[in-house]
């Protein structure tokens, strides 16, 4: 049993069969990667897992509950944090204030007034965001305004809220699309060091092979809305249905 | 039955102006983009094109008629509008009866002219500012245009008469065979409406059957790859901004002998006129256009004795009521595109 | 101190001393000067500073920190001027309870309007207001007539029950008071020329509105404040960090819709009359205007733009032709013509345009307001100073900065 599952999901958009019985098994601790040519039904089926979509059939499970009609604070607040294609950051405030905000979401749920006492007085919290920015190798860039960074520090912001939440799965929706070489490296670093050091699980969609191969140990190959084969990514490798199906296809 | 009739009547030159200025709100809206507070502040320059050409038209020279004597026994002063010395004095009174009309031809470059110096001059630096900018921008300009027009023609109503040949009123129920003086509709008011129809039918043609308005349309839809095909976008929404401020002002010339043009005219439709967008849907011509005489309708239905009886005051509030359900309900309005103005 | 840091206390301290202050700052004229027409210090238009100031400050709760703007939140203060009156008309002319129900009453009613229109953003959001606002308005005068008195209005009258004030002497009106202090009492001090007025009323605004100036400073230094500001940046972050927008953005709603209901109560306490003409959406968009002016976002632009305003509208719109003429008396006639020729059309009853001629270049040119314009001179002194610092340096050392 993986702390997600995923069983039989099926998506339509009017004629097209966007997803096929999909059946997906994310086992905890692993870093598992969904990979699959354009238009393989990849970011449907994240849509699927946080929420933005519902499926026609099946069901999708998260450490035994359904995600399914969930909004999505509410998918976070059961332990899943999502990275997306392009970092969504709060622009407008400091590199602190972005680290403030997951811990006071972590601490308080989804509402608390504390509409008077000041920001310093609260316990912690910016001691709390003081430590992860150190840990990001960030804190010189504390009082940086968030939107004026360079994308690979975006990047290494964004995951690093998400971290700051202590979720169970993170959730990457292709972490390096568009960076460049060096900032890709330095993510991949970051996930590798994230996936040895904590007790999570992490799910990547990914294009990237570089860094599929990098991070993950368990890769699923989608094609066409369908699990093609799911293996360790040696065996993915060779796989010769793999190779017709995607690498073979995007050479 | 002859209510409902009288009704729907009264609802559409109401309606008319209301789908004349949504038109061209989302018109701006859906090439460039633009959330357009000034819009009201053009329908109002629309109807003062019209006041201005009858002033033209009636300028006059002062003569001394030594025929007649005044109360006083002295010679009477007349004042002759110079297009009596060009026409004759036939055909210049003809000319400054039909001054509303032509008003049209005079309105048409005057409104085109102030469009395209609105949008290169202000709004094409807000593009890509947040549309809370845009509004407050073109808001501010709205009020900058209404106070000009207050201080040359000052803040009170002046009154604009259509040509004498449409003075009066239609029987439309003799003419349908209910008793006379029942349905009784002002011709203007007809007029008014037909000129809608056309006007309304004419953008539509444009944009369906022209070359220039299919590029519009694809760049309506997906500007980028317009773009990319090497044609200036740009510089045709450009002209459709010149194109929206003159159906903006045609409606205003035309609403003239309806309301007498006001300076603060524009401000009391735009407020209407948005909330007929947004009902229609942001960026939908035809859904504008729907929700235009969908509104006006309902609002001269709400205003019936009948139903002030059951629900009192609902005349003063049901273009809201609607468009409060109507956004919350679908919020896309009724004819909306997915995904517009929805950051 | 008070929960501030040094900055905000200087600033706080600051506004708290120009308003005890404001009958001498804003009298600098003698009386029977010619620029005495310009002194803003009588206690009608102070009030009007510190009362609409108030509200800007409200609204920038909103919209500066959440970005959602709202076209309607005259509504709330005319619901708070409804609800001062009937408790001046039932319980008593004392103006605390009644200011007490008006922002109460304006809570509640932002409430539901705020639960509504919050489940659209961007300009549904703002036609949804508007819409609600254009509706309570016209209720007001029509149906509602009952309850809001219609065209006239409400004023207190002489038959009204007031349970705690008992029945007036005859020949006696009810006059609004604190505690038996009248609100338009006023005590003139005379020095040489001048004249300067200190008014019960607008001392009594004037400590409201250091009150909600410090209650709002409060909340943009808050956690919350931080999140409304998280809510404005980014809405798809914050859902997916697991916290959901619609419980912050109606709470400032709420409180932006308190202040706005705290200044129609303080209207009320001062001229004791409610119109629906309070509730048109062209006071809405005043305020919309005043908070954009002063700098949206920025702790002291509303109050700025609330108070430059209100000047405006209450000085600069007096200046008729006569008066210029005489300013421009020492002109050659051509020139003294021409001139008032261009400056008329702007001042006098064509203040407006000058407002929105203002108005259009602050969006513009500052999105940040009359504070950004402040701060960007400041820099540009402080950057002279740097740069002559920078060559002084051989000869001297300055302190750093």
């Amino acid at each position: 049993m993986g702390i997600l599952e995923v069983k039989n999901v099926n998506k339509r958009f009017g004629g097209l069969q966007a997803l096929g019985d999909v059946n997906l098994s994310v086992e905890e601790g692993s870093v598992h990667a969904i990979i699959g040519p354009n238009g393989a039904g990849k970011s449907t089926l994240l849509n699927c897992l946080i929420g933005k979509l519902i499926p026609d059939t099946g069901s999708v499970m998260f450490d035994g509950q359904s995600v399914l009609g969930r909004k999505p604070y509410e998918i976070n607040q059961m332990g899943i944090s999502r990275v997306f294609q392009t970092p969504e950051i709060f622009g407008d405030l400091t590199v602190l204030e972005n680290m403030m905000i997951p811990i006071f979401a972590k601490r308080d749920g989804a509402f608390r007034m504390h509409a008077i006492e000041s920001t310093e007085r609260e316990s912690g919290i910016i001691e709390q965001a003081e430590q992860m920015l150190e840990s990001l190798n960030m804190a010189d860039q504390r009082h940086n305004h968030s939107a004026s960074m360079s994308r690979g520090n975006k990047r290494r912001l964004e995951i690093g809220m998400c971290l700051a939440q202590n979720p169970r799965l993170l959730l990457l929706d292709e972490p390096t699309a568009g960076m460049a070489r060096a900032d890709t490296n330095n993510t991949i670093d970051l996930l590798k060091q994230i996936s040895d050091d904590r007790d999570i699980t992490i799910a990547i969609i990914e294009h990237d092979m570089h860094v599929v191969f990098s991070l993950a140990n368990r890769i699923t190959v989608l094609a066409q809305g369908t699990p093609l084969v799911e293996d360790t990514p040696d065996k993915i490798k060779g796989h010769p249905k793999v190779r017709e199906a995607y690498l073979g296809e995007s050479a | 039955m002859e209510a409902i009739i009288l009704q729907i009547l009264n609802g559409l030159d109401k309606g008319s102006a209301y789908a004349l200025i949504a038109l061209g709100l989302t018109l701006i809206f859906g090439t460039l983009g633009v959330v357009n507070f000034a819009h009201g502040a053009l329908f109002m320059i629309g109807a003062f094109c019209a006041v201005t050409l009858s002033r033209i038209l009636t300028a006059s020279r002062t003569v001394i008629d030594e025929t007649k004597t005044d109360f006083l026994g002295n010679p009477l002063k007349v004042d002759v509008p110079h297009v009596y010395d060009w026409f004759g004095e036939a055909a210049g009174a003809t000319i400054i009866d039909w001054a509303v009309p032509l008003s049209i031809l005079f309105a048409i470059p005057v409104m085109m002219l102030i469009g395209l110096i609105m949008e290169r001059g202000l709004i094409k630096h807000f593009y890509s500012r947040p549309h809370a900018d845009q509004i407050l921008v073109t808001f501010g300009l709205a009020i900058v245009l209404q106070e000009i027009i207050k201080y040359f023609y000052g803040a009170n109503p002046i009154p604009t008469p259509a040509p004498d040949a449409f003075r009066g009123s239609f029987d439309f129920g003799a003419a349908l065979g209910f008793d006379p003086n029942v349905i009784i509709y002002p011709y203007w008011r007809l007029v008014y409406f037909a000129f809608a129809a056309v006007i309304i039918g004419a953008v539509f043609a444009f944009l369906q059957f022209t070359t220039f308005g299919m590029v519009v349309r694809a760049g309506m839809a997906d500007r980028e790859t317009v773009g990319l095909l090497g044609i200036d976008i740009d510089k045709r929404f450009t002209l459709m901004f010149g194109l929206a401020a003159a159906v903006a002002g045609l409606a205003g010339v035309m609403y003239a002998p309806i309301n007498s043009p006001n300076y603060h005219m524009g401000m009391d439709f735009l407020v209407l006129s948005f909330v007929v967008v947004v009902v229609g849907g942001m960026g939908s011509l035809p859904g504008a256009v729907a929700a235009g005489f969908l509104l006006g309708i309902l609002e001269s239905f709400a205003s019936m004795g009948a139903v002030l009886e059951v629900l009192p005051g609902i005349n003063q509030i049901i273009i809201y009521l609607v468009a409060i359900i109507i956004l919350l309900t679908r919020p896309r309005g009724l004819m909306g595109r997915k995904g517009v103005m929805e950051e | 101190m008070l929960g501030l840091n040094k900055k905000d206390l200087k600033l706080l301290l600051i506004v708290a001393v120009l308003a005890i202050l404001a009958p001498f700052i804003l009298n600098p004229f003698p009386e029977d000067s010619a620029m005495a027409q310009f002194n803003a210090g009588y206690p009608d238009l102070m009030q009007r500073f510190v009362i609409f100031g108030i509200f800007a400050i409200g609204f920038n709760i909103l919209f500066g920190l959440t970005g959602y703007l709202s076209f309607g939140h005259a509504a709330f203060l005319g619901v708070g001027s409804y609800a001062a009156i009937w408790m001046m008309k039932l319980l008593t002319m004392n103006v605390i309870p009644a200011i007490m129900l008006s922002v109460l009453f304006a809570g509640l009613f932002s409430l539901i309007v705020g639960w509504i229109s919050l489940r659209r953003s961007g300009i549904y959001f703002a036609i949804l207001t508007l819409a609600f606002a254009q509706m309570s308005y016209s209720l007001a005068y029509s149906v509602l007539t009952p309850i809001t008195g219609g065209e006239t209005g409400l004023q207190p009258k002489v038959t009204d029950p007031r349970i705690l004030d008992g029945t007036l002497p005859q020949g006696e009106t009810a006059r609004a008071n604190i505690f038996g202090l009248e609100m338009n009492s006023s005590y003139d001090l005379i020095v040489g020329g001048w004249l300067f007025t200190f008014n019960v009323g607008y001392y009594i605004a004037a400590i409201a509105m250091l009150a909600s100036f410090y209650v709002a400073i409060r909340i943009f230094r808050s956690p919350f404040g931080t999140m409304l500001r998280a809510v404005k940046s980014n809405q798809t972050r914050m859902y997916y960090t697991g916290l959901n927008a619609k419980p912050y953005t109606l709470a400032a709603f709420v409180i932006s819709g308190m202040y706005a209901g705290l200044a129609g109560g303080l209207l009320v306490a001062m001229d004791t009359q409610a119109g629906a003409e309070r509730m048109f959406w062209t006071a809405s968009g005043e305020v919309v205007l005043m908070t954009i002016l002063g700098g949206a976002g920025t702790l002291i632009g509303p109050v700025l733009g609330a108070g430059l305003i209100k000047y405006m509208e209450n000085i600069l719109s007096k200046i008729n032709k006569d008066i210029l003429h005489q300013w421009f008396a020492f002109l050659p006639d051509g020139l003294e013509d021409f001139i008032i020729t261009i400056v008329y059309p702007f001042i006098g009853k064509g203040w407006h345009l000058t407002l929105g001629l203002i108005f259009m270049g602050v969006v513009i040119f500052l999105p940040g307001g009359l504070v950004e314009g402040g701060q960007r001179i400041a820099r540009l002194f402080r950057g002279k100073k740097a740069k002559e610092s920078d060559s002084d340096k051989s000869t001297q050392s300055t302190p750093a900065e």
